[in-house]
């Protein structure tokens, strides 16, 4: 594993596009070690955040760091994070190899965790097809593959099991919980709450672009009936296109 | 992370899509053939055989601006563009590298295809017409400059789509901006033409009997032609470095 398996830490976090507020004040800490999943209704602002995370967005006000330093200043970004913001982000007529070996051209990772990682995510036999024929489940399979291709600390994963069979689904929470298992970063986004109580350990919730709760799945059950219960008391009023 | 890490990521992406190597070999056979008809279908004695049997870049360079466009649209229309720079977060770096592969490339392809125009060309012109032959300076001068030209409008391609990041608006203002910008600037005067990196091409870079409003050097008219991708290039990487991916 990656060494500098960083805490993430945002801190005041704000981003705005034209009148609309999408992330607000926003502070948290994610921890190494366990599975911390990122809740919200939609357009809560969950993808934003990862972007400004990711040094993908801009942000207005506030700041993120990964282990201490900004994304944009990690020496090999790939080595020591991995994300995956959208399942399909790759070229359709490319193979699966190449969107792989060309990624880890980029952060001088030995050309053999190319193989290792399609094995890992399963896409060996399909390695060489290209991409755009994949289905959904399979183009999050391999969005984890580029992800896990630098042996990172820090994972990011946006609705990783969006479109996914419930195999695929079991698939991605044990591997969830193993990377966390073994020392890593790993933070998940969702929106189903049901999964997160499955797979997360911790949470952060946020409505509106802005904290809710910050809290174990725990806690949050021995508040209310059930996570959906409890999630819904805490979301209530802070869900915008209902 | 060095220039050379991205360099070859940008370099694999480039020869593992089999579109753009296709695309680019049929760019080349048409800018070859054409220049063969031109060749056959010279007849004047007094004319520029050269620049007659290099015409077919005015659709080659559209074969290399489209694919230097969609080197770049496309992954903003995939969101690869997203992986490419938490991959390689230093976003000058990315473009600059993305300018090289695909302007490396498509100067090697411009040069192998004017150069087949060229001896293709000058091989099926008739016995009346004079054979102008690479040994000349003033000859090989024109080809050889005819390819740069279709280096060149690859890195306006490339230029252009990280301006605007679409890839049917980057197409439409590529070419408009060659071939319709040219008449429309043109009817208020000759004197524009030189500015022109379409009527650049085939009057001045490719011409070896010099024509009238094109008494500049072609190696200045190369020049200024070059200043065309160096400002889309320098407005595309200011959009690249200061707005959200």
């Amino acid at each position: 594993m990656g060494q500098g398996a960083g805490m993430i830490e945002v801190r005041g976090l704000t981003k705005r596009y034209g009148a609309t507020l999408a992330v607000d004040g926003l502070s948290f800490d994610v921890q190494p070690g366990v599975v911390t999943g990122f809740l919200g209704p939609n357009g809560s602002g969950k993808s934003t955040t990862m972007r400004m995370i990711l040094g993908q967005d801009m942000p207005d006000a506030g700041r993120a760091t990964i282990g201490g330093r900004p994304y944009a200043s990690l020496r090999w970004p790939l080595r020591e994070v991995g994300a995956v913001l959208d399942a399909k982000a790759f070229h359709p007529g490319r193979s699966a190899r190449a969107h792989l070996t060309a990624l880890a051209a980029s952060n001088a990772i030995a050309r053999r965790r190319v193989g290792e990682v399609l094995a890992e995510v399963g896409l060996t036999s399909v390695a060489s097809r290209r991409a755009g024929t994949f289905s959904l489940g399979m183009a999050q399979r391999l969005g984890i593959a580029a992800a896990l291709l630098g042996d990172p600390g820090v994972l990011l994963l946006d609705e990783p099991v969006n479109g996914l069979d419930p195999d695929g689904v079991r698939w991605i929470r044990k591997l969830l919980r193993s990377l966390a298992g073994s020392g890593r970063t790993v933070l998940v986004s969702s929106h189903l709450i049901s999964e997160m109580a499955l797979t997360a350990d911790r949470l952060i919730v946020i409505g509106r672009g802005r904290l809710l709760a910050d809290t174990t799945v725990t806690e949050l059950t021995a508040r209310g009936h059930s996570l959906e219960d409890a999630f819904f008391a805490l979301t209530e009023g802070s869900v915008q296109y209902r | 992370m060095s220039f050379g890490n991205v360099l070859a990521m940008e370099w694999i992406k480039l020869r593992s899509l089999r579109s753009t190597t296709w695309v680019l070999a049929a760019g080349m056979l048409v800018t070859a053939a054409l220049g063969m008809v031109a060749g056959f279908n010279t007849r004047s004695v007094t004319g520029d055989p050269t620049s007659n049997v290099l015409s077919g870049v005015i659709l080659g360079q559209v074969v290399v601006g489209v694919l230097g466009v969609l080197c770049v649209t496309s992954e903003y229309s995939s969101g690869l563009i997203r992986v490419t720079l938490a991959a390689v977060p230093r976003r000058r770096l990315v473009l600059a590298a993305k300018a090289c592969a695909f302007g490396a490339l498509a100067l090697v392809a411009g040069e192998v295809a004017v150069f087949a125009a060229f001896l293709g060309g000058i091989a099926v012109l008739r016995p009346s017409v004079p054979h102008p032959a690479l040994s000349d300076p003033t000859v090989l001068r024109a080809v050889a400059l005819t390819g740069a030209y279709l280096g060149l409008v690859a890195l306006m391609g490339v230029g252009v789509g990280i301006l605007v990041r679409h890839s049917a608006a980057a197409v439409a203002i590529l070419v408009g901006g060659l071939f319709v910008l040219p008449p429309i600037v043109g009817a208020a005067g000759h004197a524009t033409g030189r500015f022109m990196p379409e009527m650049i091409v085939g009057n001045s870079l490719a011409a070896v009997n010099s024509v009238q409003g094109f008494n500049w050097s072609p190696w200045l008219e190369l020049g200024i032609t070059a200043l065309y991708p160096a400002v889309l290039l320098t407005a595309g990487c200011i959009r690249l470095t200061r707005q959200d991916a």
